[in-house]
């Protein structure tokens, strides 16, 4: 019996000893393996009187207990302090820059124009789009544009010898539109559009969009309503728009849409000119002839059409100063505008 | 069109000051573009008459003046203009004055004369661009007043952008004219009276092309004296209009022209050969202008004769044969109205804009002219002197343009504003802006007066009422549409989740011009044919795009220079292809990589920091493209094209369907072009990159076996055909197919390739067992052995 306890404590003393993991398995499988040194003592039970076995077997056993749970104790222990020294030995800089490639982006413009085809999809239009080299037909007569009126030369058009050209507007998508679906219509048609003109605030190449509904009864104050709507959703914020009688061949009445200046509200600054409103579309009631040109009966629908830039209307929202930067594929430019 | 704001009240009661006047016209459909003050402002000028003018003592050129200004004694002043003279009115800043631009006089001593002031130029008090001497006045000018006040300085110029419908506004009267709508007050202004003949003499007229030219009112003046100084209120006036004043008699004709909005023309009666006929022109006919240009006229410009030939473009410019000149004593006046059909292009064919052609393609009022003739020789007379003959209307009375009436439906009116008036405010709406009115069942008869050429349908109507009403009287109507879910295929994916992936890809979006450079193009693509512009706006900007790839590389470039290493940039727009005799837009999404294949970063491997080539942009792709269909459908064809690196290039099929290309620059190419790293570039046709609806494949429960085998094959055997070889010999059992190395080099034949593949099998049905898997790649090994002469490699 004063040997099993011996045994115990040394056992215990060793356990105690171990410094890893390691070590603490290989003096389990020295103590209680199949060869261990206690499980010897239980096979050594054979070799005593029946009377004893079961209690010295109880002994060992209890023996046996203790070494296993002071060797998980020690596992544990040693468990602890392994993932200690990991964690202290594994501290990083988690300032230092992440890994792999960086996002680009989408073009403002881009941005821009996704931005106002969601708003009005949302509103029952559908996006609809045309060629961009056009024919006279669908860029001015169809639009009620009389061979040579001063209305022509307004748009610095660009020509094809042939006589095609490039659509100076995207009013001909109107046309299109209607010569396919008839009536009732919901579109807008944003695309490139192009003039033969190159300055400071004008690009030969430009973005616009469309808009157009034709039903029975549509009127001004609709489009009123849809113009309104739009500003203030597109800017998020409550501003003052007012209709100004223009002149287009291809709506009738016509009219210019300023709205308060997104910059001072209305106060006046520099980019509203001090008359704290910015021209921001054109827009009027669709011409009978307009209508008649596309084969929808102009007594039983009325319709209205809108074209805006896109551009601008980029500009705006994100405070770019100058047009052309747009188009100059600087990437110090466009990598400003790389969220979703 | 520039307004004197003083002239305008001139011809009616005006309620406004002149911002609110701008303000109103704006919302009326007339727009202010700017606003200005006649003159820079001065104090203390004032008319003054030289009473004598000495020689100066001490210089040669100057002269002491004494001056009378007003109650007090005369003042001595030094001037050294040449027409400073004894008698003539002009303008004194006395000492205290300020002028324009800031300037103060002071009691100064000029080469040792003492001078109580200056008299003073048109530059000098800001009313010229240039001028010769000092200012000339009337004798009649009264001496000591404000020459501010004598001159009516206090006044504004607006400038409004008339609308090209509306021609009857490019005037005073015209102007007046919506005034008076706006405001409910009537237009006055001078009436002048109806010539009396003094002399028979006249000027046959014969209208060739009454359709053209059906009313031409002549009258001429004999006995005019051309060489008097035209009243300062009149040149004064011209001058806020933006004209120059040249000669009593053109001064007028262009007077009248701003006052009424009727062109006219003065000859000089004694060089005019017979009678005047009005005609199209004859082939190879010429005119020999005003501005001494000989212009070639075409059988569509009307011109006016006379018995020697053309004597001016009707509607446009007279000739210089029959100029009027300071010497001219007798002139016959043309005051006509012509159809704005033989008007309208013309003028622009040579570069002429004149006042005259801007009124007459827009429409001036064809029952004007009698009045027009009335006021011109009136104020001729009142300069110049003169005797009128008869004024002789020639006029073709069935060519007059006509105004039947329009109806105007109550229903229509409101329908198509979505508001409702009362029938009294549409009657005096309409009566206000000179229509006349007669109410029908439902609505009205309404006739447009003379001078509107844009009233020709319903709409029009319900235009005016809706402008002078106010659009603001218009409420916001929300539409009420029917709800209804509109088709949306999923085979076309959203714009911006396609253009997102590349975003993600590390790609940013550039908008290029649809135009190129030729020179650029032809070199990539020598043998496309380009549509060329007809009237480009540079001649590096001057042909359609066959590809997106110029205006890309041409970015690369130019962020290249702005000393960008690493360079990812794509476009999605239009490629044009001229082809089979016609215009083919293909809508293109393409893209170029250059410079370095991740972003300069900490910790990571040397390989990382290589240039991108052909597999990191096919890698990006393959992203796209797994983004658009569960299965690998797009396959990559050995192919090239000029601008590409032969052995680097690939044309992209979808299917058995050519969609893009992708490959790297061509060598010459980078070094022509001066790239510091070869550009990589993709090019698709939007139109391919539809969406694959994905079906659910069931999963197989049982476990997988992998098998990695490398086989060794000539180096020109594609990848792509060994991997359908694998396929087909390796069964339906085949999972998945890895290709985890390629080798050449120590331990290859030379010529020769090693492809590690793993090969990963599982049943749907049960394990499959070691013998099973040998079974499988015993197969799998000697069908590549037979198809490629391939080896294992151990």
């Amino acid at each position: 019996m004063q040997a099993l306890t011996a045994l115990v404590e040394q056992a215990l003393a060793e356990v105690g000893g171990c410094t890893d993991l390691g070590a603490l398995d290989a003096t389990r499988v020295r103590w209680l393996g199949k060869k261990g040194a206690l499980t010897e003592q239980l096979k050594s039970l054979g070799g005593l009187a029946a009377a004893e076995r079961p209690a010295a077997g109880a002994r060992i056993n209890e023996a046996k207990a203790r070494l296993q749970a002071a060797i998980e104790a020690r596992r544990e222990q040693l468990g602890r302090e392994e993932i200690e020294r990991a964690l202290a030995a594994g501290r990083i800089d988690v300032t230092l820059p992440g890994r792999g490639e960086m996002r680009g982006g989408l073009h403002p413009v881009t941005k821009a124009r996704l931005r106002i085809e969601a708003l009005f999809r949302a509103a029952g239009f559908e996006v609809a789009t045309g060629p961009e080299i056009e024919d006279d037909f669908h860029n001015f007569e169809a639009l009620n544009f009389p061979p040579n009126h001063p209305a022509r030369a307004m748009h610095d058009t660009f020509y094809f010898p042939g006589g095609k050209l490039l659509r100076t507007h995207t009013s001909p998508v109107q046309i299109r539109a209607m010569l396919e679906r008839g009536a009732p219509i919901a579109i807008i048609a944003p695309g490139r559009v192009y003039r033969c003109d190159s300055d400071m605030t004008h690009s030969p190449m430009f973005h616009q969009v469309e808009g157009l509904k034709v039903d029975e009864g549509v009127s001004f104050a609709n489009l009123k309503a849809i113009l309104h709507g739009f500003l203030q959703a597109f800017f998020e914020r409550d501003l003052a728009m007012r209709l100004r009688p223009s002149f287009f061949p291809f709506t009738e009445p016509s009219a210019e849409v300023d709205m308060s200046c997104v910059f001072c509200d209305g106060r006046g600054c520099r980019t509203c000119k001090y008359t704290g409103w910015l021209e921001i579309a054109g827009c009027g009631m669709v011409h009978p002839n307009v209508l008649t040109a596309s084969g929808i009966d102009a007594e039983r629908f009325s319709g209205y059409a809108f074209g805006a830039g896109i551009d601008r209307l980029a500009m705006l929202r994100y405070g770019v100063s100058d047009l052309r930067l747009f188009f100059e594929s600087d990437l110090r430019f466009l990598e400003q505008f790389r969220t979703l | 069109m520039k307004v004197s704001y003083a002239w305008l009240r001139e011809w009616i009661e005006m309620p406004w000051d002149g911002a609110l006047l701008g303000q109103r016209l704006t919302m009326a459909g007339i727009e202010l573009e700017s606003i200005e003050a006649v003159a820079p402002e001065f104090l203390d000028v004032r008319v003054a008459e030289i009473l004598s003018a000495e020689k100066h003592p001490n210089a040669e050129k100057l002269r002491v003046c004494r001056v009378a200004c007003g109650a007090g004694e005369p003042l001595q002043i030094v001037c050294g203009a040449p027409n400073a003279r004894a008698g003539l009115k002009s303008a004194l800043a006395v000492i205290g004055a300020r002028l324009a631009g800031g300037l103060t006089i002071k009691a100064a001593k000029l080469r040792g004369v003492e001078s109580a002031g200056m008299l003073c130029s048109a530059r000098e008090l800001g009313l010229a661009e240039d001028s010769q001497g000092i200012l000339e006045l009337p004798a009649d000018a009264p001496a000591g007043v404000a020459l501010a006040t004598y001159l009516q300085l206090d006044d504004v110029v607006l400038d409004f952008n008339v609308t090209p419908n509306r021609g009857d506004a490019l005037s005073i009267l015209g102007i007046a004219r919506e005034v008076a709508a706006l405001s409910g007050k009537s237009v006055t202004g001078p009436a002048p009276r109806p010539v009396s003949a003094a002399h028979g003499d006249t000027l046959p007229v014969h209208l060739e092309a009454p359709a053209a030219c059906p009313r031409f009112a002549g009258c001429v003046l004999r006995g005019i004296d051309n060489r008097v100084l035209t009243p300062i209120w009149i040149s004064e006036r011209l001058r806020r209009a933006g004209v120059r004043s040249i000669s009593p008699v053109v001064d007028v004709t262009n007077y009248v022209m701003l006052e009424l909005g009727q062109p006219m023309h003065a000859y000089d009666r004694a060089k005019l050969e017979g009678g005047i006929q009005v005609r199209f022109a004859r082939d190879g006919e010429s005119v020999r202008l005003l501005d001494a240009r000989t212009v070639q006229v075409g059988s569509d410009v009307l011109l006016i004769c006379d018995a020697a030939g053309p004597v001016g473009l009707a509607g446009i410019m007279g000739g210089e044969r029959t100029a009027v000149s300071r010497e001219t004593r007798d002139i016959f006046l043309e005051v006509a109205y012509f159809s704005p059909e033989v008007i309208i292009g013309r003028a622009l064919r040579w570069g002429l804009a004149t006042d005259a052609s801007q009124r007459f393609e827009r429409g001036v009022d064809p029952g004007g002219q009698e009045r027009a003739v009335a006021r011109a020789v009136q104020l001729i007379q009142s300069i110049a002197g003169g005797e009128a003959g008869p004024v002789i209307v020639t006029e073709s009375e069935r060519h007059r343009p006509q105004r039947p009436p329009v109806r105007l439906r109550r229903s229509r009116l409101s329908q198509l504003l979505g508001a409702q008036f009362d029938d009294a405010r549409v009657e005096a709406t309409l009566a206000g802006l000179g229509m006349g009115v007669e109410p029908l069942p439902g609505g009205w008869h309404v006739t447009a007066p003379s001078y509107r050429f844009d009233i020709a349908i319903e709409a029009d109507l319900i235009e005016e009422v809706a402008r002078i009403v106010g659009y603001e009287a218009i409420g916001e109507d929300d539409a009420r549409g029917p709800e209804r879910v509109r088709a949306q295929p999923e085979s076309e994916p959203a714009e911006h989740a396609v253009l997102e992936v590349l975003a993600m890809r590390g790609y940013q979006e550039a908008v290029s011009y649809a135009f190129v450079d030729p020179g650029l193009q032809q070199q990539l693509f020598p043998d496309a044919a380009a549509l060329a512009l007809a009237n480009p706006i540079a001649s590096d900007l001057s042909v359609m795009r066959v590809s997106l790839w110029p205006g890309l590389l041409k970015a690369a470039l130019e962020n290249q220079r702005r000393q960008r290493e690493r360079i990812r940039l794509f476009e999605h727009g239009a490629r044009f292809e001229w082809r089979d005799g016609t215009t083919h837009e293909i809508d293109t999404l393409a893209g170029l990589a250059c410079g370095p294949r991740w972003p300069e970063q900490w910790g990571v491997s040397a390989a990382m920091r290589e240039p991108a080539d052909f597999f990191d942009v096919k890698g990006d792709l393959q992203a796209l493209f797994a983004a658009l269909s569960p299965t690998a459908s797009w396959r990559y064809e050995p192919q090239t094209r000029p601008c590409l690196h032969p052995g680097r290039s690939a044309r992209l099929m979808r299917g058995d369907q050519p969609v893009g290309w992708l490959g790297a620059l061509h060598p010459s190419l980078v070094r022509a072009l001066e790239f510091v790293h070869a550009p990589i570039l993709f090019e698709l046709d939007w139109a391919a990159l539809a969406l694959d609806r994905p079906r659910y494949q069931e999963i197989s429960r049982q476990p997988q076996v992998r098998r990695d085998i490398a086989f060794v094959v000539d180096e020109a055997v594609p990848l792509s055909r060994l991997l359908e070889r694998v396929s087909l010999a390796a069964s339906s059992l085949l999972r998945d197919l890895r290709v985890f190395d390629i080798y050449q080099g120590r331990g290859i034949e030379p010529g020769r390739k090693s492809i590690a593949l793993g090969l990963i099998f599982q049943d749907f049905s049960r394990t499959l067992t070691d013998d099973d898997v040998a079974r499988l790649v015993a197969a799998v090994v000697a069908d590549l052995r037979e198809s490629f002469n391939a080896s294992i490699r151990e």
